[in-house]
């Protein structure tokens, strides 16, 4: 019964649009390379559209790096770390990176309007935590440049030089600082390479490095597809690679770099297990499953994924799973009531669409939410598989998308076993009241980050990074010094 | 008395805590640096590669679950191993490496040392490479360093002590297991050294020492799914490149023999992740 009130109740409240301003984008009808200060043509003159994902209108044109754009791109970062960077102070490079932390606050609400309008994702998201966490960074990474000497790595610790970093598509301003920011504080020059689909915010950030007033060549954004990201990859002169993206892509440039003497991290894939026991707090528990898995269309490399519940609550949890999945609001990102935006290519689209086809060939219940989608753009509605095996495509590939698989258990050793039980190792949850047992399980998961009564939680502060096949090195933290110093 | 007869020692593998002779029935002759007849070593194949993956495996939860504390006593007994056997290791290092008696006593000293710095690395490692994380939220967070797993050491091929003893305690150290491949012409140092493994303590498979030949068994282990990190300090650059392109395949951790610094705590941090766990805080 109060189901049922609630539900009519719930059905009659509805929310007038509460649209963010798209002018406030400022966007540019083409952008160029930035290369050693400015934005060039790129050599071959080429470039490409990047559409908005919510309705398919093209933003602006990028430009094409080719070969010997990437090569124009490290000669000016190796130029930069020999002549200027190199004998820059800590101290000093940490006001540029404090420069750079308050510009990206200042410009905060452009930044997000242009993040969403190019990546698809909510406008809240955007706002609230990719453009903030972005400037966190910035600010953390700025303070660590004068006290390299205490972060554990012996007296006057070596940056790498030249880094060549390649940055994904699902948080672009968030991977941008999360290369660039440890990147200069430990003294090295950069290269960086955002996705193809979402280069705006990157162009925007090469306006506020401008601002900033750093040094040109310091920093160098190139935009273009997997044949620039591939040059930069294999170019001579670059001593470290950094690479987010998928398994597949890194293990390639992990056997590229095999013959070369660059250093590497990698932070791929992940196919992050949501574990939940009987006792956990069940409201908290609902919305960070629906966080673990829809947050920004679940296009989060330690999304949750995988959702593993104790069986003597498994159907108590389902059933308030799916009515909350059915109050997700789908539609416009720029709307600031909006839940789940956009999927961000046609691309990544096919790719759910097989994937969650596959799900319900293979024998899994499926659930997809009744919400309308809009009629351009690339959409996919909240999905959730229940009696999903260990074996199912749906529980093994990562799906990079806003669907969820459910499994079960009965014991503590079973539900490790199981959120252990693939190649990935990235992030994972637990979902108990129980202290000593939550301890218990997170000392049993391979897993880079383990959420304990709470997921998808990121911070400056906070080590990022897989174990296996989800990839080797952290970002954030003292420990994402390593990357980027000779040590 | 002067005329008894030597008993010779048979050199095996060890895997999973027994000492077998490879399950191919081949074994290799090993001689000394001046060519002298030393044994018929075994002549390890990728099978039993394959099988020292499957012990390594097994055994390193077991190893990883005893306390710090417990780990470096383990690791500390190995080194009274090491000392009461200090002469015949002496002995074998001048053998194998052609070194003068007084060279190999001071090499033999050292890797035993070595040992005991190790043995006291395994309950601080986690207070040097740790942290609690100042995060804006009401979390408490922290990280802790977790072992790779199993790791597969080609061991040095020159340095039949002193570098075998680096590459195989120093991931012992943070909690892995390993998969040794012991140097090609110099192994019998470290099938000593095998033997008294099973005289510490280790539980089964957590240390696996194979004899044979590199270029055969190593792209196994380089190649194999189920190793999470690869130490190359026993190849050649142009073969390192290949085994490193192997290891990519299941994104292994690869420690590169250039990468190595003597002073630095390169090779204990080699083959950790670092484990973060935020834990909500309330009433």
């Amino acid at each position: 019964m109060s189901d049922d009130l609630t539900k009519s109740q719930l059905g009659s409240l509805t929310y007038d649009a509460a649209p963010e301003s798209a002018s406030i984008a400022h966007l540019q009808p083409a952008y160029g390379l930035f290369i050693n200060g400015e934005f060039t043509d790129p050599s071959s003159h080429q470039s490409f559209e990047t559409l908005n994902p919510a309705n398919e209108t093209p933003l602006a044109h990028v430009a094409l790096a080719s070969h010997a754009d990437v090569d124009r791109a490290v000669t000016a970062a190796r130029t930069a770390y020999d002549t200027v960077w190199s004998k820059t102070s800590g101290a000093q490079r940490a006001k540029y990176l404090f420069r750079i932390a308050r510009l990206i606050q200042e410009r905060s609400r452009e930044l997000a309007v242009v993040e969403t309008l190019d990546n698809g994702k909510p406008i809240r998201e955007s706002r609230d935590v990719d453009v903030p966490l972005a400037a966190a960074h910035f600010f953390y990474y700025a303070g660590w440049a004068d006290k390299l000497d205490y972060a554990g790595y012996g007296v006057n610790p070596r940056p790498l030089g030249v880094a060549g970093q390649i940055i994904p598509w699902n948080f672009p301003l968030l991977m941008a600082a999360w290369k660039l920011a440890p990147a200069l504080a430990a003294g090295n020059t950069c290269v960086l390479k955002p996705a193809e689909t979402t280069p705006l915010s990157a162009l925007l950030l090469a306006e506020i490095l401008q601002q900033a007033q750093l040094p040109p060549g310091v920093v160098n954004i190139l935009t273009g597809d997997g044949t620039s990201g591939a040059a930069l990859v294999e170019h001579p002169d670059v001593n470290k690679i950094a690479f987010t993206g998928s398994t597949e892509v890194g293990r390639l440039i992990q056997e590229r770099v095999a013959s070369s003497r660059k250093h590497l991290t990698l932070e791929l894939g992940g196919k992050g297990a949501n574990i939940v026991f009987e006792d956990a707090p069940v409201d908290e528990m609902i919305e960070g499953i629906i966080d673990g898995i829809f947050f920004n269309q679940g296009h989060v490399c330690c999304a949750g994924s995988r959702l593993l519940v104790q069986e003597s609550v498994a159907d108590e949890v389902l059933r308030r799973l799916i009515r909350r999945v059915d109050q997700l609001r789908v539609g416009d990102p720029l709307d600031k009531n909006t839940d789940v935006g956009a999927i961000n290519s046609a691309a990544q689209l096919a790719r759910i669409q097989e994937l969650s086809d596959f799900g319900e060939v293979e024998g899994a219940t499926r659930y997809t939410s009744t919400c309308a989608l809009p009629d351009r753009g690339y959409w996919f509605a909240p999905t959730v598989f229940a009696d999903v095996s260990q074996s199912h495509r749906i529980a093994r590939e990562e799906i990079f998308g806003p669907v969820l698989s459910v499994l079960t258990f009965r014991t503590p050793e079973e539900a490790v076993a199981k959120a252990n039980n693939t190649n990935y190792g990235l992030a994972c949850g637990v979902w108990s009241e129980k202290g000593s047992r939550t301890l218990w399980v997170a000392q049993r998961l391979r897993a880079g980050v383990i959420w304990a009564n709470t997921y998808n939680k990121f911070d400056p502060t906070s080590p990022f990074g897989g174990v296996r096949e989800s990839g080797f090195g952290r970002e954030g933290g003292r420990h994402g010094l390593e990357a980027y110093l000779d040590v | 008395m002067s005329d008894r007869l030597d008993v010779r020692k048979t050199y095996k593998l060890l895997i999973g805590g027994a000492f077998p002779r490879s399950e191919s029935g081949r074994s290799y002759e090993v001689t000394s640096a001046d060519g002298a007849f030393l044994a018929n070593a075994a002549q390890g194949s990728r099978k039993d590669v394959r099988d020292a993956v499957v012990a390594a495996r097994g055994a390193q939860s077991a190893w990883w679950a005893q306390s710090a504390y417990n780990r470096g006593q383990v690791i500390y007994r190995l080194a009274e191993m090491a000392e009461s056997r200090r002469d015949e290791l002496r002995e074998h290092v001048a053998l194998a490496e052609g070194v003068k008696a007084k060279d190999a006593k001071a090499t033999v000293a050292r890797s035993i040392d070595r040992i005991v710095w190790y043995a006291g690395w395994t309950d601080k490692i986690a207070q040097i490479l740790g942290s609690s994380n100042p995060v804006a939220g009401p979390y408490f967070n922290f990280s802790v360093p977790v072992p790779s797993g199993v790791v597969g050491v080609i061991a040095d091929q020159d340095s039949s002590l002193e570098a075998f003893v680096d590459s195989v305690l120093a991931p012992i150290a943070v909690g892995n297991s390993v998969v040794v491949l012991a140097s090609e012409r110099r192994p019998t140092p470290s099938i000593l050294v095998s033997e008294m493994t099973a005289t510490a303590d280790f539980p089964r498979g957590v240390v696996n020492v194979l004899t044979g030949f590199t270029g055969e068994l190593a792209p196994t282990l380089a190649g194999h799914e189920d190793v999470d990190g690869l130490d190359l300090a026993g190849v050649d650059d142009a073969f390192g490149d290949d085994l490193a392109a192997l290891a990519a395949g299941s994104i292994k951790r690869v420690l590169r023999p250039d990468h190595a610094r003597e002073t630095s705590l390169l090779r204990l941090r080699a083959f950790v992740e670092t484990s973060t766990v935020w834990h909500t805080i309330g009433q």
